[in-house]
């Protein structure tokens, strides 16, 4: 029976327990809270983030991290907004946006894979760096008027009321559950991020595995962007910028380690859905977007620190509860 | 050769050339752009280079101890965000009063800052990338209007930014340089010299190691962070005195700045090595590299960022492949020159072991 409950216990829990508080306290404060449409445009509003937040999760487990996901989606979004100024096709730009995104993915995963840096330090160079490119490309001008059929995909629904990016992250998440759950190339993403040199020398390709992943980000984050500049119609220089800290706070809450080789899709599910519904419930309450980031950032923290600290507690608990067993042990032998 | 090795250390290789790099840069400029020497660039690098200083002074003493402060951008914008709005408010408050102000108010936030990471085990990336945005948002929230511009100031704020201590011929030494010259001193002795700035090179180069030796690691941390915050605080004082202009998106990307400085100056991020000398140098080579190309490329200020990026790569990238090389070399000749040869104390374990 006990083992039953012990489910209870795990982080998944409750994160499901926060997602039914927050879900029920704005369908009780906003009526319309739970039409089809609303839900839809809750996914869509950060549709690109929640994307992103897919592949960084794979990162993240494999104890790296991809600080530069912003900056890929703004730089492949410039790419493309600077050629179709320049009267190149836009099905070009796309491929060149998307290209960009591969080189960039593949030039981090050389550095930290081949070279031997520190991921932080690489992928913080690319968070400047790639920012800067795209200030470079559209200096400070906004491009927009992207042909009809562009825009409409990003804005308007697909099929039924769903919208494309939104039918884009559900093959994207089975694929990367398939991946990452059930198959090889998964359980080599855990291993590494468990021990890299343990791996290493059961003859795991770390450098290709880590190569893999990054490729994968530049591209993925470059689709994401490209679907950001869908959705808004235009793209600024400094579009999409500081999106890294909300995916990395998605992944984190998710109940992955930062150290790497544990957590679950299923938690970064979980947690995707919190922020969401948070945000859009801030937004109701006319919290505004600054504001919303503080208390994004006040999560990413405390979904550290409360775990932290109820361990600690538990752990004086048991060590005091075990000196006094011993106490009475001792007490027994002695009478 | 042996000499050479026992008095000359690769850090100070990475300084050398540093300082070599530099000279470089102004020869070269200075025969490229007319009027190089003048005093308004001058003015104008080394006022911005003091703050940035302050700032990238208190990131190494982080770095040291391997771990990261994200959030100082945020800490700088605050405080200068919030002083300035209470100098508007209170024209007749005392400067000196301002100044602790504003000290105070970034070692409230470093307090913050080290408790969440040192007691509350959270990493540092996770918790200063969180106060990043906490700190950020609490200064967009300020109540009131969103700007501080020159004329809601007092007069002696004004006249501390462009005063001039001495001048030399119209290079005018500003009392923000001054600041920053002693705070550099003041750092530079205690890590090289003092227990506590020892210490925080052993907790970055083996933690475990370090805790294992009896070192109070948790306070250590603590401290070094609240220190940072405190720097990042006189920095925000700094920043208001010099640019007088504020709003809610001053020293955004400051943290990038410091850290660039502190990783081109030879700061490693894995911790344990690194001067403050060097990331000074590093912050000033970086600097002057972004005037003297604005102006003999005309290129546009949206290079600079990019620019920086690469610069970043570069110096990691020299770190890892040569510099790491260097220490090979120095370390295994520090073995052979011991007395007793290369096995001494080798033998010696063993002689415990029988």
């Amino acid at each position: 029976m006990l083992r039953k409950l012990e489910w209870l216990k795990s982080w998944e829990s409750l994160l499901l327990a926060i997602l039914v508080v927050v879900v029920g306290f704005n369908a009780v404060s906003t009526p319309h809270y739970l039409q089809v449409g609303n839900l839809i445009n809750l996914f869509h509003l950060h549709i690109e983030e929640i994307i992103v937040a897919l592949i960084m999760t794979f990162i993240i487990i494999n104890a790296e991290i991809d600080l530069s996901v912003g900056s890929v989606m703004g730089l492949a979004g410039c790419v493309m907004a600077f050629m179709w100024e320049r009267k190149v096709p836009i099905e070009i730009g796309i491929a060149a946006a998307l290209l960009t995104g591969v080189l960039v993915g593949a030039f981090n995963g050389f550095m930290v894979s081949y070279v031997g840096l520190t991921s932080l330090v690489v992928t913080l160079a690319g968070l400047i760096g790639y920012r800067g490119l795209a200030h470079v490309l559209l200096e400070d001008r906004s491009i927009g008027n992207f042909p009809e059929w562009f825009d409409r995909l990003g804005q308007q629904p697909l099929v039924g009321p769903v919208p494309l990016a939104l039918i884009a992250f559900f093959v994207m998440l089975v694929i990367a559950l398939v991946v990452l759950q059930n198959s090889g190339f998964g359980r080599y993403v855990y291993v590494i991020g468990n021990s890299k040199d343990a791996a290493r020398y059961s003859g795991v390709n770390v450098r290709r595995v880590k190569m893999t992943l990054y490729i994968a980000s530049g591209l993925i984050s470059a689709f994401a962007g490209l679907l950001l500049a869908a959705r808004l119609g235009s793209m600024r220089g400094d579009t999409a910028t500081g999106t890294e800290l909300t995916v990395i706070t998605m992944v984190v809450l998710g109940g992955v380690s930062i150290f790497g080789g544990s957590g679950s899709l299923y938690g970064v599910l979980l947690s995707i859905l919190i922020v969401l519904n948070l945000r859009n419930g801030m937004g109701l309450l006319n919290i505004s977007g600054d504001t919303q980031t503080g208390v994004i950032g006040a999560l990413l923290i405390l979904s550290v620190l409360v775990p932290n600290i109820t361990r600690e507690v538990r752990d004086i608990w048991s060590r005091r509860h075990r000196a006094q067993r011993v106490q009475v042990v001792k007490e027994q032998k002695g009478g | 050769m042996e000499t050479i090795k026992r008095y000359f250390r690769p850090e100070q290789l990475r300084e050398f050339s540093l300082v070599f790099l530099i000279v470089a840069i102004f020869m070269f400029f200075g025969s490229q752009i007319q009027g190089y020497f003048s005093p308004r660039i001058f003015n104008r690098v080394t006022s911005d280079v003091a703050i940035i200083t302050v700032v990238a002074i208190g990131e190494t003493l982080v770095l040291l101890t391997r771990n990261y402060d994200l959030s100082v951008g945020s800490i700088v914008g605050f405080t200068a965000f919030f002083v300035g709005k209470q100098l508007s408010f209170h024209p007749d408050m005392l400067p000196l009063f301002a100044l602790l102000l504003a000290i105070g108010t970034g070692a409230l936030m470093g307090l913050v800052n080290g408790l969440i990471i040192s007691y509350g085990r959270v990493p540092s990336l996770i918790a200063t990338l969180g106060m990043l945005a906490i700190y950020r948002s609490m200064l967009v929230a300020y109540p009131g209007n969103k700007i501080v511009v020159t004329s809601d100031f007092p007069k002696w704020v004004l006249d501390l930014g462009s005063a001039s201590l001495f001048s030399v011929g119209g290079f005018d030494i500003r009392p923000v340089v001054v600041v920053a010259l002693l705070i550099l001193v003041i750092f530079q002795l205690v890590t090289a010299y003092l227990p506590y700035g020892r210490r925080l090179y052993a907790i970055g180069s083996n933690p475990e190691a370090a805790r294992v030796g009896g070192l109070p690691a948790q306070r250590i941390v603590l401290f070094a962070y609240m220190l940072c915050g405190t720097l990042a605080g006189l920095g925000g004082f700094m920043f208001m005195v010099r640019y007088g202009d504020l709003n809610t998106a001053v020293a955004q990307g400051m943290e990038l700045q410091a850290i660039a400085a502190a990783v081109v100056g030879g700061v490693s991020t894995n911790g344990g090595i690194g001067t403050m000398i060097g990331t000074v140098l590093g912050a000033f080579m970086i600097n002057l590299l972004q005037q003297s190309l604005l102006r003999w490329l005309r290129i546009s200020n949206f290079w600079v960022d990019a620019f920086l990026g690469l610069l970043i790569l570069v110096a990691v990238t020299i770190d890892a492949v040569i510099l790491g090389r260097l220490r090979d070399i120095w370390a295994r000749t520090g073995l052979e020159t011991r007395p007793g040869g290369e096995k001494g104390p080798v033998e010696k374990e063993e002689i415990h072991a029988a």
